[in-house]
């Protein structure tokens, strides 16, 4: 097999309709969307089964799908933690607990919400660095899925049907993209990306339930599975006690507080990208389920994900075959020839090629090294024949760009209402802050693209980046929990503690370093390195728990400094000063605390099984 | 809101599936499903997408009609709102 796929008709078909349905649920919605609440909002009053599955998917951009593929191939099942440990237990809190505060306190944003609990300049540290962070995620969206299709060739026998140069192929994923998502955004705003979000959700599972079915089946079921791989890829908790003893490389404690605290609770709990899915529902009653109903796949959604990352490293490596048989008596030799990076691999995982000089990389020992990103588009080219794999190049497609659209919106949303008709023009007509936003999502576009063309001229800008969202993300939740849990606390305690928490993450990241890696963009940039952690994994949620914990003791000592504001002002913002939601009138089913508990238990059960 | 999402997803995946179960129909050379474990993925994941596809629009469309039908039944009034 090889890195280019053969891609019939009917696959550009599937694609095709998949952009009509699209760009029709964007121009169906233009006539529901006549307010800035319907643009931004979606009117709060979408059913809370939609806004579960798009609080799901918000997060399930091509880039976690890739990734959790490319982790269960080098990491194994241990990779469920990002689910089971790092997404249920803060998906549970934050409906239980978060959600009576967001849709109650009425705020339009997650920044505004801080402006309402502390102060305006607590909300402006929040917007700012959130509408960058968006910015920046929608750009590496675009530069990612612009990649993978230029590595998969996909559009390249397009481009030679029509007698363009391939360099083109780059360029032409980046305008696609942005033309699709600036449509569907500009006219049916949030609800457009709601929508297409949940679109996304069923192409995932459409295009990954036969993708695990064949996999498993090709391996001989989950046993066969089990006797391919070695045994630390089948369990998520053996060897945890020491980071040297597991692939992750993190001890229990680090996963424990760093990934299922900390990075968990700070995404899921206060990320406008997937609480504003949450805050279009049509009550609190739906907003409050929204993200115990988004915990149902989400618990099963490793099955999906990671399970072919696993797969393809338990297949045997492709290799050229030679095979003979009798036609009409004579003897007919057939050679199958496979690319050396396929061959050089491991399973299905390719080699590691340099963009730059076409060469294979290899390690320290002369091994190639292998290219963990690219395990699920090869899964996909591997088993589906053309037809299925027009579908499952439309989920990938699907992914990237509804990725791009949640991160456009909740910028539009920033902008719109936190930054500029807080600070730049205050009373404007509802018609003109509609105008605004949806001219907002013309920047957001323009914005996205620069920043995607920005990272073909700078190597490491997605890493530089996703550490940027963990020291901006990792401190974040201490100001939350302080601030719904403790009437105490004070505006200039949130600010300051903010600062704080990222100081205290660049400073930890400046003085650690994961073994093997040289001091720069992996960390001891400072000059002097205290400490070697063992692997990058544990780096970051050790920098996570610090900038945590450094915000949290900060605000609390600079609350008990300053003066709070009275108790009156907090009523519907802190949780004792706020009446408890009443769930007397709902059946024992339909409360949120019965899912809440079915799902605790059902995540034990995973953790135990697969432990 | 009056756009029942299922209506266009159901409709897309209804036709997603028949597409590919159509194409599964189609006489293919004889290793074309090899790669799918000679299974006709094509037909058979096709028919599951076009079902599924159906039920979505179907309940969609139904719950636009009662939507629907609960706005032209709800009481009018030419009383003027009090407090407002």
């Amino acid at each position: 097999m090889n890195l280019i796929p053969t891609i019939g008709t009917v696959d550009w078909l599937i694609m095709l309709l998949y952009f009509v349905f699209v760009l029709g649920i964007g121009f169906a919605l233009k006539r529901y969307t006549k307010t800035s609440k319907d643009f931004f909002q979606a009117g709060q009053a979408l059913p809370a089964w939609i806004c579960a599955l798009a609080f799901l998917s918000a997060n399930l951009g091509a880039q976690e799908v890739i990734g959790m593929g490319a982790s269960g191939a080098k990491y194994g099942i241990a990779t469920s933690h990002f689910y089971w440990i790092g997404a249920i237990p803060a998906m549970i809190f934050v409906g239980i607990f978060m959600m009576p505060f967001y849709y109650g306190s009425k705020a339009r944003s997650v920044p505004e919400f801080l402006r309402l609990r502390f102060d305006e300049k607590t909300r402006a540290l929040n917007a700012c660095s959130f509408a960058m962070m968006t910015m920046f995620s929608s750009g590496i969206s675009m530069y990612a899925m612009a990649r993978l299709i230029q590595t998969l060739h996909i559009f390249d026998g397009l481009f030679y049907h029509l007698g363009l140069p391939i360099g083109w192929v780059f360029h032409f994923s980046i305008i696609l993209s942005a033309i699709i998502v600036l449509i569907y955004i500009f006219l049916g705003g949030l609800t457009s990306a709601i929508y297409n979000e949940v679109l996304q959700f069923f192409l995932i599972v459409a295009g990954f339930l036969p993708l695990v079915y064949l996999g498993l089946r090709n391996v001989g079921g989950w046993s066969g599975l089990k006797a391919a791989l070695p045994e630390t890829y089948m369990h998520s908790w053996k060897g945890m006690e020491h980071a040297s003893t597991n692939p992750l490389g993190v001890e229990v404690f680090g996963l424990a507080m760093g990934l299922g605290f900390v990075l968990s609770f700070g995404y899921w709990c206060t990320d406008f990208l997937v609480v504003q899915c949450a805050m279009a529902a049509d009550s609190e009653e739906s907003a409050r389920k929204v993200p115990l109903i988004a915990a149902i796949p989400k618990m099963l959604l490793p099955f999906l994900v990671i399970l072919p990352g696993l797969i393809a490293v338990a297949v045997v490596t492709p290799h050229n075959t030679v095979t003979e048989h009798v036609v009409n008596g004579s003897i007919v030799r057939e050679t199958t020839v496979v690319s050396p990076i396929v061959a050089q691999g491991h399973g299905l995982v390719p080699a590691k090629v340099d963009p730059v000089s076409g060469k294979m990389m290899l390690n320290a020992s002369g091994k190639p090294l292998l290219d963990y990103d690219l395990t699920v588009p090869m899964m996909l080219l591997h088993y589906f024949p053309t037809g299925l794999l027009g579908l499952g190049l439309t989920a990938l497609l699907a992914s990237f760009m509804s990725g791009m659209a949640g991160n456009v919106t909740a910028f539009n949303t920033v902008w719109t209402y936190d930054l500029y008709q807080s600070y730049i023009h205050k009373n404007g007509s509802d018609k003109h802050y509609l105008a605004v936003g949806r001219w907002t999502t013309v920047v957001g576009i323009l914005l996205s693209m620069a920043t995607a063309y920005a990272a073909t001229s700078f190597n490491n800008i997605m890493d530089t980046l996703q550490l940027v969202f963990s020291f901006v993300n990792a401190p974040l939740f201490a100001t939350f929990l302080l601030g719904m849990f403790w009437k105490r606390t004070t505006g200039h305690a949130a600010f300051v503690g903010l600062l704080s928490g990222m100081g205290g993450a660049l400073l930890h990241h400046g003085l650690t370093l994961p073994m093997q890696a040289v001091p720069g963009l992996h960390g001891g940039w400072l000059g002097v390195v205290v400490h070697h952690y063992p692997s990058d994994m544990a780096q970051n949620f050790w920098t996570a728990i610090i900038a945590f914990s450094t915000n949290f003791v900060v605000t609390i000592i600079i609350s008990l400094l300053t003066k709070p504001r009275p108790e009156s002002e907090l009523v519907g913002l802190v949780y004792s000063l706020t009446p408890k939601p009443v769930t007397t009138h709902m059946k024992w089913h339909e409360k949120p605390a019965t899912l809440a508990w079915a799902l605790l238990i059902v995540l034990v059960v995973m953790n135990f099984i697969f432990r | 809101m009056n756009l029942d999402l299922r209506v266009p997803m159901g409709l897309m995946f209804l036709l997603v599936g028949v597409i590919l179960f159509a194409y599964g129909l189609v006489p293919h050379a004889a290793d074309f499903y090899a790669k799918s474990l000679d299974i006709n993925v094509n037909r058979d994941w096709g028919a599951v997408l076009a079902v599924f596809g159906l039920t979505m629009y179907i309940f969609g469309i139904r719950s636009q009609r009662r939507i629907a039908a609960k706005a032209n039944t709800a009481p009018t009034t030419t009383t003027p709102r009090r407090g407002h």
